[in-house]
């Protein structure tokens, strides 16, 4: 047998991505029809690295004023690109997701580089998905015909959307993909934390030829995003981000007669049967939660796991979890980056703090964490019910609550016992019994034996508090439709 | 009917058929795309420089230096043994391989090419590699083998018995062949995973050969279309954590056929090192059945000793 010390010999060398495949600008500014513009009101905002707190490049802010700009010029660039055949709108589609395969190792750098998640996840998830959505809305283009929204189905005008900072790219591949697809044009504003992609993608925009005004991107607060959602000429608002801001949206949105479409917070559920293929389950527990840091709305935050196995499965998570790397994110071995920024992190701890003063048992592997930027170890807690917090709300982070149940209707109750209802997943080797789980979960994804698995042609969306609309697939093309 | 000394934690599992299918069909399913995928992510962990190095001594010393064909001459299998006691005559600092592997006929010849060395001679017996013969002369072939020197035993199962569900045959087999060996001889069990065709026969066979007194389970033999890949090696790395994790006793894993290159030897060290774990990280406990993958790991030694790449003719031909 090996002794520890020549164990630990098999330590692999940094093996980080090049930082010189992307070239960051030290300033930004607004995407406003077709050009960069500083903002009205003269604002610059900074925008950091989360595992360095290094400072990347200045950003305009967008103000009330810009956004008037933005959609005055979206509202005239609708005229023509909707007018447009599809296949010319394809035509564009087309180019811009060669681009973004073209672009692709630039845009995984400057996206780990902004968000803080692994070049690993970036790499090979995030960039591949972006341009995979923009390929997928480039084949509606000239086909919404047959989308079963009528025979001559119109755009609904200017689309006024705001997205979040855990997937800054791919949330807005799946906003602009559809919006342009259906010949609407687009107003959007990126997370503050994460505009850097966006702007990248404006440059993406006026490389593929896009008409001006067609995309304008307006990095900003919460002060932008709620002038945007107000505007009374825009036609249609997609938000995706907290339930909070979602909920005041709707309330905003109310009475007008614009479209609406929310993708909000999650709670899911993944729930292991004592029949599960076991080792593959403990893969899909740790993919489920600790995939971007456990920051993503659709995460299996609570684990249903059967009496029987809970020994056996947490013995099997415990020792998966101290093979997790957590380090710098640009490096090709890193499964665990920074958490966005000090904020969530500190969401994150209060949430932890309170799960722990409650009573449920925390536990986390041996980990060392960097000494600058925002971290947070891979943790479990233990002996939760769902009176306990770390049950019951969305911690955003890589916090994993197990609970157990005894037979599938406990599961099912349990599953369904919260405000959310956006994914939740099912483990077992019986075919029958996916079926019959499935059908009672009120969750707007259900995948079986995997998780967080994404496809442009799937649609996703929430139940309950968790929002309204999906996006993907042909049911995305709805949301933009004047149907 | 001769036993193993079956763990005590796992009862007398072996009783009978039927308790041996009940506990071979109890274990946990296999869900092969989580398992590929698992095994493809692993895959694209980045090996560079130092670990690289470390990596490439280490599987050097895991190599079990193979050449199993019907041509083979004493002339060939002693330029084996002497390339597995001196892979690269330009550096003695290369470590030596695990093993030559051999047909029982060579055993001797090789045993003598690797003598005053830690090389170690194994032997395809048991009428490799179909297996397909009675087991009388199976045993024979064994009995050849050992009183030629062989260190090890790299066995074939009866894949016919298996797929039929004669569980207990096989593993009758298994531990007459273990007897047969003697307490000199380490014991490879091989499966031919390609011909078991389902990962859950594969959880299963490698069970089995453990509870049978296995000392290594390894993949197949070489000589069909489906060898070691990935996701089954990783899949017997499970089988023996869980093994060790239950009763205590560690096993061996050797995956045979088809790993040609460094870059994939590495990828198979980092599955050991992240599902069984650094205990493993060992030729006691580890091997590559291969004959073509050791000038690789020597092209890429040299390649990262002297920074240039070389080419075939720097490395020798067998």
């Amino acid at each position: 047998m090996t002794t520890q010390s020549q164990a630990s010999a098999f330590a692999y060398a940094p093996a980080p991505e090049s930082r010189a495949v992307v070239d960051i600008a030290p300033s930004y500014g607004l995407f406003i029809d077709g050009e960069f513009a500083e903002a009205a009101e003269g604002k610059v905002f900074k925008t950091v690295s989360p595992s360095s707190e290094e400072v990347l490049s200045e950003v305009a802010r967008a103000g009330e004023a810009d956004v008037e700009r933005a959609v005055r010029a979206a509202r005239k660039a609708f005229e023509k690109w909707s007018a447009l055949p599809g296949s010319e709108r394809a035509k564009y589609l087309f180019r811009i997701a060669r681009i973004i395969q073209e672009r692709s190792r630039e845009l995984a750098v400057l996206e780990t580089l902004d968000n803080g998640k692994p070049i690993r996840e970036t790499r090979d998830a995030d960039l591949p998905l972006v341009a995979a959505h923009f390929f997928y809305y480039a084949g509606w283009a000239d086909k919404l015909g047959h989308a079963g929204y009528g025979a001559d189905p119109r755009p609904l005008g200017v689309a006024g959307q705001v997205i979040p900072w855990n997937f800054p790219l791919l949330m807005l591949a799946w906003k602009i993909a559809p919006a342009l697809a259906t010949g609407n044009t687009v107003v959007l504003k990126p997370a503050e934390t994460t505009p850097l992609s966006a702007l990248f993608f404006a440059d993406i925009c006026r490389q593929a030829g896009l008409p001006r005004g067609v995309v304008n991107i307006l990095p900003g607060y919460g002060d932008a995003g709620a002038a945007l959602v107000a505007h009374p000429d825009v036609n249609k608002v997609a938000f995706t981000g907290s339930t909070a801001v979602g909920k005041e949206i709707a309330r905003t949105v109310a009475g007008t007669r614009k479209k609406l479409t929310l993708e909000l917070g999650g709670k899911g559920a993944n729930i292991v049967f004592d029949d599960a293929p076991l080792d593959q389950a403990v893969e899909g527990i740790v993919n489920g939660i600790f995939f971007n840091q456990g920051q993503v709305c659709c995460a299996g935050s609570r684990l249903l796991v059967q009496e029987s196995v809970e020994d056996e499965l947490l013995d099997a998570l415990k020792r998966r979890l101290g093979t997790l790397r957590l380090g710098d994110p640009l490096d090709k071995n890193t499964d665990i980056g920074a958490i966005n920024s000090a904020e969530q992190l500190a969401r994150i701890t209060s949430l932890v703090e309170a799960g722990e003063a409650e009573g449920a048992e925390r536990w986390s592997p041996a980990c060392e964490l960097p000494s600058a930027g925002y971290w947070f170890a891979p943790t479990l807690f233990t002996n939760v019910t769902q009176a306990h917090t770390v049950a019951r709300d969305e911690i955003f982070g890589p916090v994993l609550s197990v609970l157990t149940f005894r037979t599938p209707d406990e599961a099912v109750a349990k599953a369904n016992n919260t405000p959310y209802g956006l994914s939740a997943g099912i483990w077992t080797e019986k075919g029958s019994r996916i079926l019959a789980v499935a059908n009672k979960l009120r969750a707007g994804v259900v995948w079986s034996n995997t998780f967080n698995k994404f496809d442009p042609t799937s649609p996703f969306g929430g139940y309950k508090e968790s929002g309204f609309g999906r996006e993907g697939g042909r049911h995305g093309l709805e949301a933009y439709l004047d149907v | 009917m001769p036993t193993a000394p079956t763990a005590p934690a796992l009862g007398d599992v072996t009783a009978s058929d039927s308790t041996l299918r009940r506990f071979l069909h109890g274990l946990p399913g296999v869900d092969p795309v989580g398992l590929e995928a698992r095994a493809a992510s692993l895959g694209t962990r980045s090996i560079k420089t130092t670990a690289k190095a470390y990596a490439i001594d280490l599987a050097i010393s895991m190599v079990d230096l193979t050449t199993l064909e019907g041509a083979d001459t004493p002339g060939k299998v002693r330029a084996l043994g002497v390339k597995a006691v001196r892979p690269d005559p330009t550096d003695r600092q290369t470590p030596a391989t695990a093993a030559v592997c051999v047909y029982p006929d060579m055993v001797a010849v090789a045993k003598e090419a690797v003598a005053g060395s830690p090389v170690k001679v194994a032997s395809v017996a048991t009428a490799f590699p179909a297996g397909r013969a009675a087991l009388g002369v199976k045993l024979a072939d064994v009995h050849d083998a050992v009183a030629a020197g062989a260190d090890e035993i790299d066995m074939v199962i009866d894949r016919g018995a298996f797929l039929a569900g004669r569980y207990l045959k096989v593993y009758e087999e298994i531990v007459a062949v273990k007897e047969a060996c003697g307490p000199a001889a380490r014991l490879k069990v091989i499966f031919e995973t390609g011909e078991l065709s389902t990962y859950d026969n594969i959880r299963r066979a490698s069970w089995l050969g453990m509870l049978a007194g296995a000392d290594f389970i390894k993949t197949s033999t070489g000589k069909v279309a489906v060898n070691a890949t990935p996701a089954n090696t990783l899949l017997m790395l499970e089988a023996v954590r869980d093994f060790r994790a239950q009763t205590g006793v560690q096993i061996g894993v050797k995956p045979a056929g088809g790993i040609r290159t460094t870059k994939d030897a590495l990828k198979f060290l980092v599955l050991v090192n992240e599902t069984a774990g650094a205990d493993w990280l060992d030729n006691h406990w580890f091997r590559f059945g291969a004959s073509s993958l050791l000038n690789d790991l020597l092209m890429q030694r040299q390649k990262l000793a002297t920074g240039r790449y070389s080419g075939p003719d720097y490395v020798t031909v067998d």
